[in-house]
């Protein structure tokens, strides 16, 4: 569904490169982990697969389409298969819940009634139907990452691209959006991948996991069996922090 | 007659900044709004035209050449263009060209660092969305900033109405001109005064409206 091959990028007037060589396939349907620590390549990794930085070299497949070969208004209709959730939620503060869960379809062109049929569909799934008028800065964190997720869901993308989704939210609402984005997974049979230096979230949702170090990728595999015998030093080091939380 | 003397200068001084502020708001928006867009990676910095040359860069430069310029030299240095466009160079319909360019490149600054308080995220969330660099400006952008374009548009006003009165020492009439003719030159304490408070009044209304639009645009949100 989702496949990186031999993917480098490097920033100008930077001597290492942020992402050296990196390849992965995630399967239609799976809960994918991307962990690394701060500065391991995954944000250069996530603007690369959203289209916001370009590649020096190699291929990023969304369904069968290289989204690296696009440009301009085909690289913005390739980028509608993928939802992103975002770790500060970055929604509008202009617009109430159901007006941010709009927007997406108001780019895509989607009539305004079915765009409002499909917004208000959405933020029942994610359990804010009684909060549709209410504008963003009036949500708690939780609540407002649910907006996020129901947002990137409305255009109805093969792939949800999850950037460190529950970083900036407390233990038992990180549970919550977990929760939520198993339940979406398993619902909409959309793709998931989470890019997050948690752990331990991906220990509880992601069925694979991939281990990225200085840009490259230094393990991947099952989710269980990676972090049941990790092998790179930086998963090892990760996985003793584990036990403590 | 004093009454009768504020009066005429009140409604000259407000005509003046009404008429100049209204023609730079638009216009110091559309390059405020140009030198965000031009400069901007997700918006139209490598549009093909900007590679040839930056527009951004051209107008920052000519921006700050009106900007360096003390209004009143610039008042004196386009008295042609003033002619050109409204057939004499002294009164109020005169002083407005000369207010108006002046504060054009003070609005686009001002609208240059709205725009650019606006959330970085929420603009790339945008973008990785799929929205055009024109749904960017106009959907994200110019409504995330409302509150303090709005604030910025005030800013913009009252400093005109200091212009303004600049303007009026050399025949633009308005309060300024009042308070020069009558106030400094003929002794007259009284109108000196009455002048004074008029502008005070003047600047603190415009302060309140504003402030009060910004806030009942924000606390919508």
């Amino acid at each position: 569904m989702i496949g990186l091959e031999d993917v480098s990028k490097k920033y100008p007037g930077q001597a290492a490169p942020a992402l050296n060589g990196v390849s992965f396939a995630v399967e239609q349907g799976d809960i994918c982990g991307i962990v690394g620590l701060s500065g391991a390549g995954k944000s250069t990794l996530i603007r690369c697969i959203t289209g916001l930085e370009r590649v020096d070299r190699g291929a990023i497949y969304v369904g069968d389409v290289d989204i690296t070969k696009l440009r301009g208004a085909e690289l913005r209709q390739a980028q509608r298969r993928l939802g992103v959730v975002f770790q500060h939620f970055n929604l509008l503060s202009h617009r109430t819940a159901l007006g941010n869960v709009m927007f997406p379809l108001e780019i895509a062109r989607t009539p305004a009634r079915e765009a409002r049929r499909r917004a208000e569909e959405l933020l029942d799934v994610v359990g804010l139907a009684d909060k549709r008028d209410t504008y963003p800065a009036k949500l708690s964190g939780g609540q407002q990452q649910r907006v996020g997720i129901a947002r990137a869901l409305a255009t109805n993308p093969d792939v949800l691209l999850c950037d460190e989704p529950t970083s900036a939210l407390d233990p038992i609402t990180t549970q919550s959006i977990l929760e939520l984005i198993r339940q979406v997974n398993a619902d909409f049979g959309v793709t998931v991948l989470i890019v997050t230096h948690q752990l331990s979230i991906t220990q509880q949702v992601c069925g694979s996991l991939v281990v990225i170090d200085e840009g490259q990728i230094v393990e991947k595999g099952p989710a269980q069996e990676v972090l049941r015998t990790p092998s790179s030093r930086i998963l090892k080091a990760m996985v003793t922090t584990l036990s403590w939380s | 007659m004093l009454f009768r003397l504020l009066r005429t200068a009140l409604l000259e001084t407000v005509w003046m900044v009404a008429v100049s502020g209204g023609i730079s708001i638009v216009l110091g928006t559309l390059v405020g709004a140009a030198l965000v867009f031009f400069s901007d990676p997700g918006l139209g910095r490598d549009w093909p035209i900007n590679r040839i040359f930056r527009i951004d860069q051209v107008l920052s430069a000519i921006v700050n050449v009106g900007r360096s310029l003390p209004f009143l030299v610039l008042m004196v240095a386009i008295i042609p263009l003033t002619r050109l466009l409204v057939g004499t160079s002294i009164g109020t319909q005169a002083a407005i060209v000369p207010l108006s360019i002046g504060a054009i490149p003070f609005a686009a600054r001002v609208v240059e660092s709205s725009m650019r308080g606006v959330d970085r995220g929420v603009v790339e969330a945008a973008l990785v969305m799929g929205a055009s660099p024109m749904e960017v400006l106009f959907k994200v952008m110019f409504p995330e900033a409302l509150p303090s374009l709005v604030l910025g548009f005030t800013l913009t006003l009252v400093s005109l109405v200091s212009f303004s009165a600049m303007a009026g020492a050399v025949g633009g009439g308005g309060l300024g001109d009042l308070a020069i003719r009558y106030g400094y030159q003929r002794f007259r304490t009284d109108v000196m005064i009455a002048t004074v408070v008029v502008l005070i009044v003047l600047v603190q209304s415009i302060q309140w409206v504003g402030q009060a639009i910004s806030v009942a645009v924000d606390r919508k949100r």
